[in-house]
């Protein structure tokens, strides 16, 4: 019934020509003003996608550049943090080794005046020939002449000579033997001297690898203030590799806090009950999550308290004395929740195992009641060890969840620019897809009123072949244009 | 002035709390209608198993009822055991042993009731599980489903079971069935439709084996 109103005309047929025709005149009436309308149209999608996409071009280089920014900064506190580290590490060499040195110079010096001593005491001294030896000589120059008298005198003087010479010559002996005695006991103090020099040198080069070491990280370091290309690459790989290597270490953590959840979510009903609900959610299972959290929470305290992470700059500002205190603090709430995760996880146990009996109670099934494995005890001590433990083991959460925060700014960076591109990309095609359809779009129309164009094409061309007669332009002149 | 602060604080914290904690009931109630008359007793073990199974089932926080069906159920007299589980898990333990132990002396002291009234047992069913406001609703009818009514009893009255599973175990057929089971079917028919037109849900579980997931919901 509907479709009646369009009958003009009882024929159907006829009816549908004249309504043809109505908008095959009606379309060619309207073919400027929709030809101009279709092509505004387009323009205005166009120039308002090509606009998008270049003030989207625009933000992808400021973004590329706090990106930059970001990583250098991040790079230049990561190079100024190890370069501190080492330079606290060559002061502590330094006041471990070298504030020994004046011992060591002292100790080398008693150890050189010894050798010294023991040298001069080494040193040869020739046995001064007696006195008497030359008034000996002269009585022995005087002529005995057959007297016997002078003859005995003479050898008395022998015999005493002979006797002074062997005295001596033991005595220079005795001598000798003390000097090399000496000699023999400079030994160890050479071996000792030998030791300290060797002491120093190993300190000295210590000393000398650390400094190559601080060479390298400086230059490092002088890349980054220059922001040289390499060392923004650097980074960013460093950047990519540390958020992949801190996300993975986190799953794992992620693994172990599940494992942890299981062991105390169960017990805990027996504490807070598990009939209650909070956003939906079991009272104990939120209870054990949120003493997981803080646990988590207190490591991260514990770690930055160290200052081995720096997630928290007002905690590592704190004045050494507060700072070791509440490390103490932190610490102690740490063991104190191990232990009652410890008790929980045992608690655990006896749970499932008055269940199981309850269960088998009402099974019927009494000889599993009587039946309990002898090394049952194994998986308590191993449920309270794991108890006890995971706390401990979630701590060290604190260092993959810095690097991932830090490395996350780099690349949620990095991925922006990357989307950003892609929309970029978008609304260029887009707008080129529009501003082309507009064109087919007018195609389309001159298509539909193709009978209207040619007969004015044909009056136009006789009018041409007659002379031109009016300097108005016309439609056709509109389509050419197209 | 520290005491009030204290008090405001006290109760801002209160507040808090009771705001974040859900009001939703998460609990299972389960009302178990043991059909006590005639032959029927003799199928009272089986009610048993289901009954063991259920309290092994259900959780702490939640409700089980345990009603024989006689010549007038809708009474408090005709419920045999009930108990709502303490939140405590060891305690629930302990309730649900001794909940088992009242029920096996009350299937040893059991005599067969002349009647049957299923629909009285069922009033008295949603009367204490709407008072119970358990979250998830649960009548398992242990019966061959044959009511009969004393006179001067009306059961002809509908019943409002909107929310609630209505589950009919170990329908045993009757000689009569096994001569027309038009009959036993009509039967279930009759109880599907007054369940459905009260707005309940239906079911039928003669498997006992597939009883354990509607516990799993």
């Amino acid at each position: 019934m509907s479709s009646d109103i369009f009958l003009i005309v009882p024929s159907a047929f006829l009816s549908g020509l004249i309504w043809f025709l109505a908008i095959v005149i009606s379309l060619y009436l309207a073919r400027t003003p929709a030809h101009y309308s279709i092509r505004a149209l387009s323009r205005v999608i166009h120039n308002a996608m090509r606009l998008s996409a270049h003030s989207i071009t625009h933000a992808e280089k400021l973004l590329q550049q706090r990106n930059k920014e970001v990583l250098l900064a991040q790079g230049r506190e990561a190079s100024e943090r190890i370069i501190e580290r080492e330079f606290d590490r060559i002061e502590a060499t330094v006041r471990r080794d070298l504030a020994e040195y004046p011992a060591i110079h002292r100790m080398l010096s008693e150890e050189i005046n010894r050798i010294d001593d023991d040298y001069k005491d080494s040193t040869e001294a020739p046995p001064n020939p007696p006195g008497w030896v030359k008034a000996v000589e002269a009585v022995a120059k005087i002529p005995s002449k057959g007297d016997p008298m002078v003859a005995n005198i003479l050898e008395d003087i022998h015999g005493s000579l002979q006797r002074a010479n062997d005295k001596t010559l033991v005595e220079y002996r005795k001598a000798n033997q003390s000097r090399h005695s000496y000699l023999k006991n400079m030994m160890p103090h050479w071996r000792k001297v030998l030791n300290l020099l060797n002491q120093v040198e190993k300190n000295v080069n210590g000393l000398f690898s650390r400094s190559v070491s601080i060479d390298r990280h400086m230059a490092e370091y002088e890349d980054i203030l220059k922001r040289t290309d390499r060392s923004e690459q650097m980074l960013s790989s460093s950047s990519m590799t540390q958020f992949f290597i801190s996300g993975i270490v986190l799953a794992i953590a992620v693994g172990g806090a599940i494992i942890n959840f299981h062991l105390i979510a169960r017990p805990l009903s027996e504490m807070v009950g598990g009939t209650s609900h909070i956003a939906g959610f079991q009272i104990n299972t939120v209870s054990a999550l949120v003493i997981i959290l803080l646990e988590i929470a207190m490591g991260l305290f514990f770690m930055e308290t160290m200052r081995i992470t720096r997630l928290f700059p007002i905690i590592g500002a704190l004045n050494d004395k507060v700072r070791i205190r509440m490390a103490v603090v932190f610490i102690t709430i740490l063991t104190c929740l191990a232990c009652i995760e410890a008790s929980l996880a045992f608690m655990r146990e006896l749970l499932m195992e008055e269940d199981a009996a309850t269960r088998a109670i009402l099974r019927g099934d009494n000889a599993s009641i009587v039946a309990q494995s002898a090394y049952l005890w194994i998986t308590t001590a191993a449920q309270m060890g794991m108890g006890f433990i995971l706390p401990f083991a979630l701590m060290f959460v604190a260092i993959p969840l810095e690097s991932f925060i830090h490395s996350m700014r780099t690349v949620l960076g990095v991925v922006a620019v990357g989307l950003l591109r892609i929309i970029e990309w978008a609304l260029r095609l887009g707008g080129d897809i529009v501003k082309f359809m507009g064109n087919a779009l007018i195609q389309l129309y001159d298509f539909t009123i193709f009978a209207p164009l040619w007969i004015e094409t044909m009056i136009k061309h006789k009018q041409d072949e007659r002379g031109p007669l009016s300097p108005e332009p016309s439609h056709s002149d509109t389509s050419a244009s197209l | 002035m520290m005491r009030s602060f204290k008090h405001i604080t006290l109760l801002a914290g209160a507040l808090l709390l009771s705001g974040c904690s859900d009001q939703v009931s998460y609990s299972k109630g389960v009302y178990m209608l043991v059909d006590t008359s005639g032959t029927y007793t003799t199928e009272l073990t089986q009610a048993q198993r289901i009954i063991n199974f259920t309290l092994a089932k259900l959780n702490p926080g939640d409700t089980f009822v345990v009603a024989r069906v006689d010549t007038g159920s809708f009474s408090e007299k005709d419920i045999v055991q009930k108990q709502t589980f303490e939140d405590r898990p060891s305690m629930a333990n302990q309730q649900k042993r001794l909940f088992r132990e009242g029920i096996n002396k009350f299937i040893e002291d059991v005599k067969p009731s002349a009647y049957t009234d299923i629909t009285g047992g069922m009033l008295q069913a949603i009367e204490y599980m709407n008072e119970a406001k358990s979250g998830i609703k649960t009548i398992l009818i242990f019966s061959d489903l044959k009511e009969e009514i004393q006179a001067g009893y009306n059961r002809d009255i509908p019943i409002d079971l909107e929310g609630y599973r209505v589950i009919a175990i170990n329908v045993t057929k009757l000689r009569s069935d096994n001569i027309d089971p038009v009959e036993y079917l009509d039967r279930l028919e009759s109880w599907r439709n007054k369940v459905e037109s009260g707005g309940g849900h239906w079911q039928v579980i003669n498997d006992l084996e597939r009883l354990e997931p509607i516990f799993s919901s």
